[in-house]
């Protein structure tokens, strides 16, 4: 308002770096993730030693590539301003059906198709839900969250375990790239692979296509997006479709690491994956955001975890309540900076 | 309500356009298929010590912690938020009072002091929500979604993860005990539901909360104080959701830390939904969600009672979700109202059109 009334100075010295900074507060929380991440690996290292090393550092992208690829699809829904509550629920029934698929016998590789497909089909039904029924979106995938984990255990409610020959183990387990001294190799899992390709297809549709650009205007502005001519519709559809698919892959990699399947699986891991999204700076309410800063916000979710375990103090069920804390001091940081931005 | 109800058959033609009259249908055709299998089904009969016993006394008890939360989630949802920490608070609130019973000996005295206790707790859990949806300004699901899974989290540190038991006789006169033949536990949740009611819709609250929930920037033009009433709204419902955890720990004085309240939060909506309240916020109706409170617990007893499988309810209740949903869409609405109009062939199109 403000500056209607003042004379536009030219930007100089101070002022200029100050508007250059403010250019790039966007920016602001995802470099914040990536100091917190590095300040946790120093943190780990002088508290507890061994983080900084090759086997727990490939610990931490083998462990959590589910969840990476989890966080790569709610950041496509997020920078929409939408939400998908349903990607918990979406690996339960999901990795339970494709395990009970393959122990009746089908082609394990048919059967995971199939668990990727589950998760399609849920995305879609969220999107048509939303799109063509003005359901809101949280509602929509809360009643398909509370759906999935009905037929989830419908199907089973006990463990399901993969038999010990099912090619999907190879999935799960761990090549040794580099052989360190005893332990202390570097190792990845086909997992791992399959995270990193996500990761880089959607670091390139969402930079790189108009799809992606079309992604970031529905955040930003939906009825000027509308507007301006963009595929509203079918982008929002989209969006569901690719976040419920990804939960579907994420099924398959976390059953193929753990070997079994159990319609409780994936407990709360809605949060989680929110809350990686939004440490790497994705806004909740859409239209900012970077896919690689939501990796980071996983990784620091997964080094948590382990500090956790190595500091032994803090019982296992407080890492909701941290979980849920850092996503709040993360959302209140956004608001900081929006705030900031608005004067 | 502008048509007055004159006669009996008006007030039951208004009966039948209110949308919790299904869920009374819904009820009674339950209750009908349960007589089918057994003739029986509905026989009250005194008991020893003069309280009623019969199935349909176990149902209302069964119903009283789903109404408590149910016009809890009514209210919020009013405003157009959503409270999916309901079964949360519930086992945290069960986890409190079974860990200080545990520990005090067994007087009416502790008893009110685990209640009081309760009430704390639960209203600290329900301002988190309100101080994060009503001054941080946080989208009500996402702070509600932090509460639900650090609330149980919360419970297992409380208690240690263990499912600790303890014995009072007042808790245990709350859960299973009779007055005037009917269970406490139903009384009270009727007695709360009604004040409930009576407070919202005898004032102007209930008016201020559906402002909210229509149109937020209206209702703050129009002078509603949407920041306090957020706030109490969600406390309320932080309150309500405790006194169900209660009544559910009590009847078996035991709380289960994975297991009480757990996806109640689907019970709840369900309810709501039933009810009448649009998901949408903006309008809401308190009788409705405790018709459908009661409507699921004669639909669990029923289940349970015909020998289904139960793990099969919660998938069946997201479907009917779903429908509701969608029968309360703007597409669908529109669909069936060209249908009518077509069908009537009234003059209401034109006079759309003009």
């Amino acid at each position: 308002m403000s500056t209607l009334t003042q004379a536009p100075a030219e930007p100089t010295g101070v002022r200029a770096l100050a508007k250059r900074l403010s250019l790039h507060l966007d920016t602001l929380p995802t470099a914040a993730a990536v100091v917190i991440f590095i300040g946790m690996i120093v943190y780990g290292e002088a508290a507890y030693g061994r983080i900084v090393q090759f086997n727990t550092l490939s610990n931490l992208l083998i462990n959590n590539a589910h969840l990476i690829i989890l966080t790569v699809g709610l950041t496509f829904v997020i920078l929409t301003g939408g939400i998908d509550l349903s990607v918990g629920a979406v690996i339960a029934f999901s990795s339970v059906a494709g395990v009970m698929l393959m122990n009746a016998g089908w082609n394990p590789w048919i059967a995971m198709l199939v668990m990727v497909l589950i998760g399609t089909a849920f995305g879609a039904a969220s999107g048509i839900l939303i799109q063509y029924f003005h359901v809101q979106p949280f509602i929509a995938t809360l009643a398909m969250m509370f759906l999935g984990r009905g037929l989830a255990s419908i199907l089973s409610t006990v463990p399901e375990r993969l038999a010990d020959d099912s090619p999907v183990r190879e999935l799960g387990t761990q090549i040794k790239v580099y052989d360190g001294p005893k332990v202390n190799d570097i190792a990845i899992t086909p997992g791992v692979i399959i995270a990193a390709v996500v990761v880089l297809a959607a670091f390139f549709v969402l930079h790189r296509t108009r799809t992606g650009r079309t992604v970031y205007a529905i955040g930003g502005s939906e009825q000027s997006a509308q507007l301006m001519g963009l595929p509203v519709a079918a982008t929002k559809m989209w969006v569901y479709i690719i976040s419920g698919t990804l939960a579907g892959l994420a099924a398959v990699v976390y059953t193929a690491r753990l070997g079994s399947a159990q319609n409780i699986t994936g407990i709360g891991w809605e949060l989680d994956a929110i809350a990686a999204a939004v440490i790497g700076g994705t806004l909740l309410t859409g239209g900012a955001g970077f896919v690689l800063g939501s990796v980071v916000g996983a990784l620091v979710l997964g080094l948590m975890n382990v500090l956790i375990t190595r500091d032994g103090s803090i019982p296992p069920e407080a890492t909701t309540i941290i979980t849920g804390g850092i996503l709040l001091v993360f959302v209140l940081l956004q608001r900081a900076v929006l705030a900031r931005r608005r004067e | 309500m502008s048509a007055h109800a004159h006669g009996p058959a008006e007030a039951l033609k208004a009966l039948v356009r209110r949308q919790y009259f299904w869920g009374i249908v819904a009820i009674a055709l339950l209750l009908l298929v349960n007589l089918v299998k057994d003739p029986g089904y509905l026989a009250v009969s005194i008991g020893s010590s003069g309280n009623l016993v019969g199935n349909v006394i176990d149902i209302l008890r069964a119903a009283a912690p789903v109404i408590l939360i149910a016009v809890g989630m009514c209210l919020v949802v009013a405003t157009g938020g959503i409270d999916l920490s309901v079964g949360s608070v519930m086992v945290v609130a069960g986890a409190v009072s079974m860990e200080f019973l545990s520990g005090a000996p067994d007087t009416p005295g502790s008893g009110l002091a685990a209640l009081g206790l309760v009430v704390v707790v639960s209203a600290a859990l329900g301002a988190v929500n309100g101080v994060l949806v009503s001054v941080v300004g946080l989208q009500p699901f996402i702070s509600t979604l932090v509460i639900m899974l650090a609330g149980r989290g919360l419970a297992k540190v409380i208690t240690g993860g263990q499912n600790t038991a303890a014995t009072n006789e007042t808790f245990r006169w709350i859960a299973n005990g009779y007055v005037l033949g009917l269970p406490v536990v139903f009384l009270l949740a009727l007695l709360l539901a009604v004040a409930m009611g009576l407070l919202v819709r005898r004032s102007a609250l209930g008016l201020m909360l559906e402002a909210i929930g229509m149109d937020p920037k209206a209702a703050r033009l129009a002078g509603v104080n949407r920041r306090a009433l957020l706030f109490t709204v969600y406390i309320l419902g932080g309150v309500l959701a405790g006194f169900a955890g209660v009544f559910a720990t009590a009847s078996v004085m035991t709380v289960d830390v994975s297991r009480t309240g757990y996806q109640l939060e689907l019970d709840a909506i369900l309810a709501v939904v039933i009810g009448g309240t649009s998901l949408a916020g903006g309008k809401f109706n308190i009788t409705g969600a405790v018709v459908g409170a009661i409507l699921i617990a004669t639909l669990d007893k029923t289940v349970v009672f015909l020998g289904v499988s139960s793990s099969a309810t919660p998938a069946f209740k997201a479907v009917v979700i779903v429908v509701l949903c969608l029968l309360q869409s703007e597409r669908v609405r529109r669909a069936f109202r060209q249908r009518r109009a077509a069908a009537a062939r009234t003059p209401e199109r034109e006079a759309l059109a003009a």
